[in-house]
């Protein structure tokens, strides 16, 4: 890690005005636990670090007028499980939920998991987003890698896990800067794009901006699910997701909205297999179908082919969840009949 | 006095040996009080950091350090594996090769300074395709690496006018066509790294001539002619201490090239050293287990009794191009007739040092494989196969342990009810389960170990002996061997260890420090107990022998009334301590320890087919281990093995990019490894019958880590009927195996 001036605003304004007021290399600090792995690596090397968990406006889960809940980026994953407002967004929980460590719920913050940079390993080895326009890639070891929006030079995957849940939830974000009076409010979705050149970065946002909120509209009854396919039980990345919204009147699917995640340098939009799911009655083979769907487009790297069943089988079984069916597989009640715990064996 | 028997108590007699025990140290473990070396911190110290090579196989051309200099705050710029000017290029085998160290004032400045090093290398090709036997003889990356042939007496000899190979050929191929069953395979697993939560360094000083390190380190009382070979001063000139270790695994006997570059630059520069690997340094470096790849063909008769082993493997050490030790092939099993190969395979890796059981889970995890593949094409169940096969093993004389152990498992995992023929269980949606099983074997011999004992007039006890705790509770078993020997409570002895200025103990490797300790805390707190009894025979006017020391007091056996409490019968020693030096040395012959132990592990698994998930629903270990010391910390370490055992047959990895070779998956980000929810119910039983206890103590440490892969691999062929056949079985592995199955 290289030395590095250090601020903590306690003001949105105080913040955009220390991230834009030197040419300084400026990143922002929330929970660190992506943050300092990269400073430490030196993949990430900064003039001047910007703590923005001391704004206060930024530490709040809050209902407005409208009935969308707005989230303070520097609210902690926990907390956001733990808030009442957050209960009509089941997926967004199950994805904390999952991200199955204390520490990392506890110390990491919405919007930084959002932000999270890519987990490929030739990113964090040091070799940039694209790594040679994507040939270390290509060449390399890519069974994590992307297998779709592959076909230029970005081959990583996008790292969040909350985001193809928020995506389904028609969230937007609320961003501050680089002026001192400049606001908008984005699509989260419009959020992320993938780099066609060394300079472009996973996400839009450009120097002097920070993300303040998450807001999620109200969603009444609306079903939404999310499935993960993890290796283990523990933080590691998924190797493939799926997060499912959807309205379901007179035992039909009316709207429906599906993102996958951890196949593609954004969290991956699939108009198609969401449209496919309307009108249709949720069972095995419509999720299945569905599933399909939502991977017609996968072109696999040498060493990926396994993701697209991987991506296939976890929009299924988000589809089933979000209705409210047995997702099988090693989660299925069935499966984890009860045994004698591990506490009889210590004791 | 009277020549001290060492003996252990009888059972019923026993207060705390075989009894549960917690660590002494594992409060002050658990709130951080617990000093490891990255935790110690020197006045005045300089953090030195170090440049890992980032290529697999180079030549660095050279260094120019000038800008690195010039960070305020960098104290000396000091080349490791790299030329000075006008040096000849050094040629690097292996991703993370430490080139250049830099000591600063702070850890962030040395890692500025590191930043400004400019560096020219030249790239040379690179390999590190180790399962890749045809790419690795392509580019003459092979290397032999033993091999040999044992046929049955009753075949005969090849007569003088045969060609001994041809002659050996044919007969194996009879064996083989005269076979009932035949299997033929091919299984595999990967390049592991030792991963030690703290990362192996120093934190040293020199005081005068003298060098002081406080070492992460699994040898205390030997690595100190590390450092004097390679600092040209004597032995007696360096002091190591290591009073807390966080993990060694086998990685952890040396000081290491880094070690003794932080001995030179605290030379240099005057100032303490504080240099630990980073995370990326201690995954690439800091140690890691060789491949295994195996191309198997066993012949067995009709009852499932293997005939005839023929195998050849190969896998990679690194760039010493070794490979695992062919010894072992079959493991425990040793078919009447077996003809076996080895190749190395050189890559462009770090060489591998010991990992815990040394070579053993490798052969475990590619030959008992072969075992369960014969079940399976016999569609017969895998314990009656492991069962019958017990009647040929290298260590005859346990075949019946293995057989009592292997009834005992089965019924811990209730094998009767779950088992079915592979890949013919039921289906719950796309799930299906099985079982697996592994046997192992190892040694265990008790290293040498010396203790310095002293009890003083005012009845304090307190113990030197120059070993080390690898977290496995060593410390605590010196204080119970000690309490319970002298009658006291644990609290009442102070045990002193992790210094090489103690009386010399041996490192701590092989599962031979538990042994080690007993022998040397029990050799001397017998003979200090016998002094003192002398003492008091004479003053209560009773034969010593008749004495025994039990609950903080020295007493007439069967008579309460007749004795002097501790503290009195130690001020009958006069003005100085009663002192004993204790000597035990490796492979005397003794009552208190023995070796050779036999163990087996059962697995039950749930596999995804539709994910390639594996998830774990039960293990079994069941495991002798002569007499048990600490039931506590004895259980602790099985279910320690268990959980590693788990995390290499499902989870860890070393992967290298085919391309460039490099190490990419060398932070924990993507160094996979399971957590506590994916270890499923562990069961650990201690296989004890009064024979057991008799042998006296046996070392733990290695045994519970074998099988495990084994017996997960196994499990996981009987739930889908397909072997996967190269650890760990990710998911992609699995999926991979049911596509090719489907064809």
């Amino acid at each position: 890690m290289n030395n590095f001036e250090y601020a903590q605003p306690t003001t949105e304004s105080e913040a955009v005005a220390l991230l834009t007021e030197s040419k300084k290399e400026t990143v922002i600090l929330a929970g660190g636990t992506d943050l300092v792995g990269l400073m430490k690596r030196m993949v990430v090397t900064a003039d001047r670090v910007v703590n923005i968990c001391e704004i206060k406006s930024l530490q709040q889960i809050e209902r407005d007028d409208s009935g969308s809940v707005w989230i303070g980026a520097a609210v902690c994953l926990g907390d956001f499980l733990d808030d009442k407002n957050t209960d009509e967004f089941p997926s967004a929980k199950q994805v904390i939920q999952g991200i199955s460590s204390i520490q990392l719920q506890s110390q990491g913050t919405l919007a930084g998991e959002l932000l999270r940079r890519p987990n490929c390993w030739y990113f964090r080895e040091g070799h940039g987003l694209l790594a040679d326009s994507g040939r270390m890639v290509n060449e390399g070891d890519n069974r994590y890698h992307a297998i779709l929006g592959n076909r230029g030079p970005a081959r990583f995957v996008n790292a969040s896990r909350l985001a193809p849940s928020l995506i389904t939830l028609a969230a937007q974000i609320r961003i501050i800067g680089p002026g001192k009076d400049d606001e908008k409010i984005l699509d989260l979705a419009s959020l992320y794009r993938t780099p066609a050149a060394d300079s472009e970065r996973e996400n839009v946002l450009q120097p002097g901006q920070l993300v303040t909120h998450v807001i999620i509209p109200a969603h009444g009854n609306r079903l939404s699910a999310v499935y993960e396919v993890r290796q283990g039980a523990g933080p590691d990345q998924p190797l493939a997701a799926a997060a499912v919204s959807m309205d379901v009147s007179s035992g039909r699917v009316q709207n429906a909205s599906i993102v996958l995640g951890q196949v593609a340098p954004t969290p991956w939009v699939a108009t198609g297999a969401a449209q496919a799911l309307c009108g249709k009655t949720v069972t095995e083979e419509s999720a299945a179908m569905v599933g399909i769907e939502a991977v017609s487009g996968a072109m696999p790297l040498s060493q990926n082919e396994y993701k697209i069943q991987l991506a296939q089988v976890a929009v299924k079984r988000a589809v089933l969840k979000a209705a409210g069916y047995d997702t099988g597989g090693l989660d299925s009640p069935v499966i984890n009949e009860p045994s004698a715990s591990l506490e009889t064996h210590i004791a | 006095m009277a020549e001290v028997t060492y003996s252990w108590p009888e059972n019923h007699k026993s207060r705390l040996i075989g009894k549960r025990v917690s660590r002494l140290d594992g409060m002050e473990k658990s709130t951080g009080a617990a000093k490891y070396t990255y935790d110690i911190n020197l006045p005045k110290q300089l953090v030195v950091r170090a440049l890992g090579c980032p290529h697999a196989h180079c030549r660095v051309i050279s260094v120019d350090a000038s800008a690195a200099e010039e960070v305020p705050g960098v104290v000396l710029v000091h080349l490791i594996k790299a030329p000075k000017p006008g040096d000849d290029p050094v040629e690097i085998r292996a991703d993370g090769t430490l080139l250049v160290a830099v000591a600063a004032e702070t850890e962030a400045i040395a890692a500025e300074g590191l930043s400004k090093l400019k560096v020219k290398y030249e790239l040379l090709e690179s390999f590190v395709a180790d399962h890749d036997l045809q790419a690795a003889e392509a580019k003459k990356r092979t290397k032999k690496a033993g091999g040999g042939i044992e046929l049955d007496e009753a075949l005969g000899e090849p007569d003088d006018d045969d060609d001994e190979e041809e002659w050996e050929e044919q007969k194996v191929q009879e064996l083989f066509a005269q076979s009932t069953y035949v299997v033929e395979g091919n299984y595999g697993i990967d390049t592991i790294t030792h991963c030690c939560l703290e990362p192996h360094g120093s934190t040293l000083h020199w005081d005068g001539d003298r060098l002081k390190v406080n070492l992460s380190t699994q040898n205390v009382s030997r690595t100190d002619d590390g450092y004097a070979d390679a600092l040209k001063i004597s032995a007696d000139e360096v002091d190591v201490h290591c009073e807390y270790i966080g993990g060694g695994f086998g990685s952890k006997f040396k000081p290491d090239y880094w070690g003794i570059a932080a001995a030179e630059i605290a030379k240099k520069t005057g100032r303490p050293i504080k240099f630990l690997l980073t995370r990326n340094q201690e995954l690439k470096i800091g140690g890691n287990r060789p491949s295994g790849f195996i191309d198997v063909k066993l012949g067995a008769d009709e009852n499932g009794v293997v005939q005839v082993w023929d195998s050849h493997h190969w896998g990679t050490s690194g760039f010493n191009g070794s490979t695992v030790s062919v010894g072992n092939f079959p493991y425990v099993f040793r078919p009447k007739n077996w003809r076996r190969r080895a190749t190395g395979i050189i890559t462009d890796n770090e060489p591998s040092v010991a990992w815990r059981a040394p070579n053993h889970p490798q052969a475990c995890a590619i030959t008992q494989t072969a075992y369960d593949d014969l079940a399976a094409k016999m569609q017969a169940d895998s314990l009656d196969i492991f069962l019958r096969n017990l009647e040929n093993i290298d260590s005859p004389e346990k075949s019946l342990v293995y057989a009592e152990q292997l009834r005992i498992g089965a019924d811990l995992i209730d094998w009767r009810k779950h088992w079915h023929l592979h890949g013919k269980g039921k289906r719950r949606g796309s799930v299906v389960e099985g079982l697996g099983i592994g046997i192992h074997k190892w040694g265990g011999t008790a290293n040498s170990s010396n203790c310095l004992l002293k009890i003083h007039p005012d009845g304090g006890v307190e113990s030197y002996c120059g070993t080390q705790d690898l977290g496995t509770g060593t410390r605590t078993i010196c204080a119970m061997v000690l309490a319970e020997t002298l009658g006291l409570p644990i609290e009442a002895v102070k045990v002193n260890i992790g210094s090489s200025t103690y009386p010399f103990s041996g490192a701590s490797g092989g599962s031979t420090t538990v042994g080690a300790v007993s022998e040397s805390h029990r050799r001397a707190a017998q003979e200090v107990l016998a002094q003192l009894f002398d003492l008091v025979a004479k003053k209560l006017e009773v034969p010593a022998e008749k004495l025994e020391a039990s609950s903080g007091s020295i007493s007439v056996v069967g008579y309460s009334d007749k004795s002097l409490s501790w503290k009195q019968a130690c001020s009958l020693i006069g003005i100085q301590p009663l002192e004993v030096t204790s000597i035990y040395k490796r492979g005397d012959d003794s009552p208190l320890s023995s070796s050779n132990v036999a163990g087996c592990q059962m697995a039950r698994v749930a596999v995804d087919t539709d994910t390639g998930v594996v998830k774990i629903i039960k293990m079994v270990a069941v495991q002798d281990m002569g007499l048990v010391m600490n039931r506590k910390t004895a259980e602790s370490q099985i279910y320690g093995a268990l959980i590693m055992s788990i995390a290499a047959a499902l989870f860890e990895q070393r992967i290298n990019d085919p391309k460039t070779g490099a190490f990419i998956n060398s932070e924990l980000d993507n160094y996979r490894l399971p957590r506590l929810g994916d270890t499923g119910e562990l069961v650990v039983h201690f296989h004890e019958p009064e024979s057991e206890r008799a042998r006296g103590v046996i070392g733990l440490g290695e045994p519970p880590a074998i099988s495990g892969g084994a017996a997960i691999a196994n499990a996981v062929c009987n739930a889908t009927g397909v072997r996967v056949p190269t650890l760990p079985l990710t998911p992609k592995r699995v999926l991979d195996a049911l596509r090719t199955a489907k064809g």
